[in-house]
């Protein structure tokens, strides 16, 4: 296998881009990846979409955008694994270039919410769950994260407060990120005295509906370093990917994430990495639950420590263990298929240093945790500069 | 929503609740399956669960999906029943949310769970009510 590296990062301001369709938002995102690589070609095409034939009605997608970029002729595909489907692309762009198979490929993430109504949007979303045993139900998204909630709170004592932390500093997070949904400071008695979603989760415990886009551009590392000039070149270490059962029905215990912790284990065994070598990590906070089991759940903390390291500060930019500088899903936004490949952007410019009043200092290593669902799958990627 | 098909498939694990064990490791599956998850074993019979469980985990779902708008807030559970499968179901004729607990002991109803429009499928399935 070879060793390879991501030499680019595209991405475009994020939120409810009713001016832009689908192909125009994914193009803009992959001619910014191109450019900040500096290549013009590409031998793969690489798409993470959840669900384009929900959202806007159009499938065939990677033929579509491939034709889009001019590259009518190049190779590509769309992977989908829910919300992370991102992850998913870039992991299989990865296991070409690594394998030889092609050079260059261009990663891309992609979803174009808006064009469906709210309960459109919702009813797509709920795909990912089980539609014949679940969603027949009445069950929600949010319902699904809000009872894996009660249940951390009845085994650990996770509170409604250490939730709102989550918000509160992502949304602080997103106050410096240029390309986020929502430049909003939100402190912990606003998230606690918003609406209620699917008790115990607020409005802002939830991420948004939104438009994106983003795009890497990987190559096999001699390549890479011929291309960064000055830059530091950024490895992909380890990529580990698990499943777990659709259905919460399935699970043995809801207060863990297993998809999450088996994909987590997988990567760093590839990187030879512990968590403890974790500079800053980019999570799935699609619900702030979310974000507090998988920090747990990738041993940044034990086991109902993520509640408690949260409200202490510990995941904040000058915390032991930065979560989410970005932003995160919940104050960048969530276009469910781009979420992963924005996450990989994201530390790629934490570790090149270019990640401005966002700046982490000194991070080397990085990690995303990329979902999909209510936990039926996980990505992990960690990436270093070598 | 559902077409005909699709509803009337499921007729015998929705409406009787059948469930299929492992003849194997004795596992049961809510709704049958034709891999067993516990042992991967192939052979199963047919069993009718018991409508008594207990309440694993809730919420109070306020914002619906489409074809529940009218039944905001809509108490969803995870309830498991005496055999040891789970099943999500909703939970009716509880008159204040806030009295619903892990651990509850609840039954489960032959009722109405959505239609669609006024001439289109009624759905049925089953609900839990407080025991
Ligand atoms: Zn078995």
């Amino acid at each position: 296998m070879r060793d390879v590296a991501i030499i680019g990062v595209g991405m475009i301001p994020w939120g409810e881009l009713w001016e832009d369709s689908l192909r125009t938002i994914w193009t803009r995102a992959a001619v910014a990846a191109l450019e900040d690589a500096g290549v013009d070609t590409v031998d793969l095409i690489t798409v993470g979409c959840m669900s384009s034939g929900l959202f806007v009605g159009q499938e065939h997608l990677a033929s579509m955008v491939a034709d889009q970029l001019g590259m009518p002729g190049v190779p590509a595909s769309r992977v989908e694994s829910a919300c992370a489907s991102g992850s998913l692309a870039l992991r299989h762009a990865f296991a070409e270039v690594a394998a030889g198979l092609v050079d260059i490929a261009l990663v891309t993430g992609v979803e174009k919410m808006t064009d469906v109504d709210g309960g459109a949007a919702t009813y797509t979303l709920g795909t990912a769950a089980d539609q014949e045993y679940e969603s027949f139900h009445g069950i929600t998204f949010p319902g699904l994260y809000a009872m894996m909630a009660r249940v951390h709170m009845a085994h650990y004592g996770t509170t409604s407060r250490q939730m709102a932390a989550v918000s509160m500093k992502n949304h602080a997070n997103g106050l410096l990120n240029p390309n986020a949904q929502y430049h909003l400071k939100v402190s912990i008695d606003d998230v606690l005295s918003s609406t209620p979603v699917a008790e115990p989760l607020h409005l802002l415990d939830c991420s948004p509906i939104t438009d994106g886009a983003a795009a890497l551009v990987i190559a096999p590392i001699d390549r890479a370093r011929d291309l960064a000039g000055r830059r530091p070149v950024v490895r992909i270490a380890g990529s580990g990917m698990a499943t777990d059962t659709i259905a919460l029905a399935d699970r043995e215990d809801l207060s863990r994430l297993r998809a999450v912790e088996l994909s987590a284990e997988r990567a760093y065994a590839m990187a030879g990495k512990k968590p403890s070598d974790i500079h800053v990590a980019e999570v799935h906070d699609c619900f702030t639950i979310a974000e507090i089991m998988t920090t747990e759940a990738l041993g940044f903390f034990g086991p109902g420590e993520g509640g408690p390291a949260a409200e202490k500060g510990w995941t904040a930019l000058d915390g032991r263990i930065p979560v989410n500088p970005s932003g995160g899903l919940k104050s960048k936004g969530h276009p469910v298929g781009a979420t992963g490949v924005a996450q990989v952007c994201e530390i790629v410019n934490q570790l090149r240093g270019e990640a401005g009043q966002r700046q982490v200092k000194d991070a080397r290593v990085g990690l995303t945790q990329n979902m999909g669902g209510s936990g039926g799958s996980s990505i992990v990627h960690i990436l270093e500069v070598v | 929503m559902l077409s005909p098909a699709r509803a009337w498939r499921e007729y015998p694990q929705r409406y009787r609740l059948e469930a299929s064990r492992c003849t194997e490791c004795g596992k049961i599956s809510y709704p049958p399956r034709v891999v067993c998850p516990g042992c991967r074993g192939r052979q199963f019979e047919t069993v009718t669960l018991s409508r008594e469980g207990t309440v694993v985990t809730f919420t109070v779902v306020h914002v619906p999906p489409a074809g529940f708008e009218g039944q905001a807030p809509l108490i969803l559970a995870l309830v498991e029943l005496k055999e040891g499968a789970r099943t999500m179901v909703q939970l009716a004729d509880v008159p204040d949310p806030s009295q619903v607990r892990i651990g509850m002991p609840v039954r489960l109803e032959f009722r109405k769970i959505a239609e669609e429009g006024e001439a289109g499928t009624i759905f049925y399935g089953h609900k839990a009510v407080p025991a």
